[in-house]
């Protein structure tokens, strides 16, 4: 008789002996994941009109004068290739073809999208919520057969680490975008220095997104968790252990930094559009 | 206090069984362990259920209270709701013998298979080496093992997915972790990790971390890891070629 036949037969979809709400986790973690996808897509599709239009909604000059003259980008859309706002790198190129829609977005978000997709924690995260393979733990699947991620397709989420040097790229972006947030420009081409609630939310995407790629395991492994004896490398053993420290909230920061980056969006978007004023703290 | 809880007892064996309602009085500070004994001394004097040091060391009172599989000896009572009936059944990832007894022998004869321990040559004359305290405190997490399989009950890949023949499961994913990642084993355990061991089936649910008694960090300490050393062996374009032009010292 084969091993697997002495065992007790497979549950049902569901099927557990778990009182608790063990529906609850995957189920926010299911709406929070929707929730992101369909507004990132909807924000990268707007760079459509935006391109037509040449009025960028994904960027916030301000106005210029007293409490005016910002310079923020929002994270979907940077880099700003082939753009329409002060910090576009070149224009869309007489080639590109009529017939095929382009919004700048598109050239970036799969970076990042890619970064999230094959990390760890969200693999763990959206098997559970989206596959229900399992939807939780010691509760019956819906599925018989199981490949994990030993065969195609799941098997090319062994590129994680490849994603994750694109993603230190964008850190270094999105902190100079940041600091380009800081300065702001009077009637007259002069730059000021400042802080408004804008630079705040940039610089605290930056900082959230540099906590959540800072602790991702690969990094963690390529940094000094492939050494045996990591006495004979003591930088790559105290990066390890920076990175472990990181590592241990992963989770938290993976969520912090997907909201706040969302939310950056959001906020340059609605001062984009008028719909709301940024509060300039102060400007020298 | 006293007062009465109904314990929902899985009774039968290999060919099949049931649940069995038992209502029984408890006292404060009890533990699941301490009421399976009390119905079995009082009310069902033939149910099997294997135990041994009653602290949480020996692994061996391994089932699954309302669903989740834990050590029984270390589940106070005043952790679960006593309004409602407490389920108790055995480990679902084992073929059962009888009650709430199973047969984990699957896991020793996987242990086999494993490479073992092969240290470098010894530091000193008198056959001994030397290692610094930083080098083995990785490992030394994973030897806080008891081996109660809690784990191996809860991965789904062998619960549910039964993949007892391509997949070792997270306990020995801790236990070659604990080899490979050792000072002075010289080993190389990674091509057996990504074919024989399946390594590659485990997709990241933590469930066995969060199931740990011991509170070791499987996931994320034992098994990511070992999957990265996989990635560097099998599926890192760049890391052959560094491994290729990199200065040898």
């Amino acid at each position: 008789m084969a091993y697997a036949d002495t065992l007790p037969p497979q549950r049902k979809f569901g099927q557990t002996t778990r009182p608790d709400s063990w529906w609850l986790q995957p189920l926010v973690v299911f709406l929070g994941f929707s929730a992101f996808i369909v507004y990132s897509t909807w924000a990268a599709f707007q760079g459509l009109h935006d391109m037509k239009t040449g009025m960028p909604s994904y960027w916030y000059g301000g106005l210029h004068g007293e409490n005016g003259g910002a310079n923020y980008l929002s994270p979907f859309y940077s880099p700003e290739f082939w753009g329409v706002s002060p910090h576009a790198i070149g224009k869309l190129p007489a080639w590109w073809p009529t017939w095929a829609p382009f919004s700048p977005a598109f050239l970036i978000l799969w970076i990042p999208a890619g970064f999230r997709f094959t990390c760890y924690y969200y693999r763990g995260a959206y098997y559970k919520a989206f596959w229900a393979d399992p939807i939780n733990c010691a509760v019956g699947e819906p599925r018989k057969s199981f490949l994990g991620e030993r065969s195609f397709p799941l098997i090319l989420q062994n590129v994680h680490r490849y994603f994750f040097y694109l993603a230190v790229l964008f850190i270094v972006l999105l902190s100079y975008d940041a600091w380009l947030g800081m300065w702001f420009t009077d009637l007259t081409g002069k730059e000021h220095f400042g802080i408004g609630v804008g630079t705040v939310v940039m610089i605290l995407n930056a900082v959230f997104l540099a906590m959540y790629t800072f602790g991702c395991h690969s990094l963690r492994h390529l940094i000094g968790g492939y050494l045996d004896t990591k006495s004979k490398a003591p930088t790559c053993a105290k990066a390890h252990s920076c990175v472990s420290c990181l590592n241990t909230r992963h989770m938290m920061w993976a969520w912090i930094s997907l909201f706040w980056v969302g939310f950056t969006d959001v906020y340059v978007r609605l001062c984009a559009t008028g719909h709301l004023n940024d509060f300039v703290f102060f400007k020298f | 206090m006293n007062k009465t809880v109904t314990f929902r007892i899985w009774r039968g064996d290999a060919t099949g069984g049931k649940f069995v309602d038992y209502t029984t009085e408890i006292t404060e500070g009890l533990v699941v362990l301490d009421v399976i004994h009390k119905i079995q001394a009082t009310q069902a004097n033939d149910l099997a259920v294997r135990w041994n040091c009653k602290a949480g060391k020996c692994g061996s009172c391994s089932a699954e209270v309302n669903g989740m599989p834990k050590l029984m000896c270390m589940t106070r009572m005043d952790t679960l709701d006593t309004s409602k009936p407490i389920t108790v059944e055995p480990m679902r990832a084992f073929p059962s013998i009888r009650d709430l007894a199973t047969d984990v022998s699957w896991n020793f004869r996987v242990k086999t298979k494993i490479k073992k321990f092969n240290p470098r040559k010894p530091d000193c004359e008198d056959g001994t080496w030397r290692m610094q305290q930083q080098d083995v405190d990785r490992v030394q997490e994973f030897r806080k093992c008891i081996e109660c399989f809690l784990c191996q009950d809860v991965c789904h890949v062998l619960r549910d997915h039964h993949k007892h023949d391509e997949f070792i499961g997270p306990r020995f994913l801790v236990y070659t972790a604990a080899l490979e990642m050792h000072p002075l084993d010289t080993e190389n355990r990674l091509a057996e990790l990504k074919q024989a061991q399946g390594i590659g089936f485990c997709n990241i649910t933590k469930c066995c971390t969060k199931g740990c008694p011991e509170h070791i960090t499987i996931t994320d300490n034992a098994i990511i890891p070992l999957k990265e050393r996989v990635v560097d062996e099998y599926y890192d374009p760049l890391g052959w070629l560094w491994k290729k032009i990199r200065p040898q010292g």
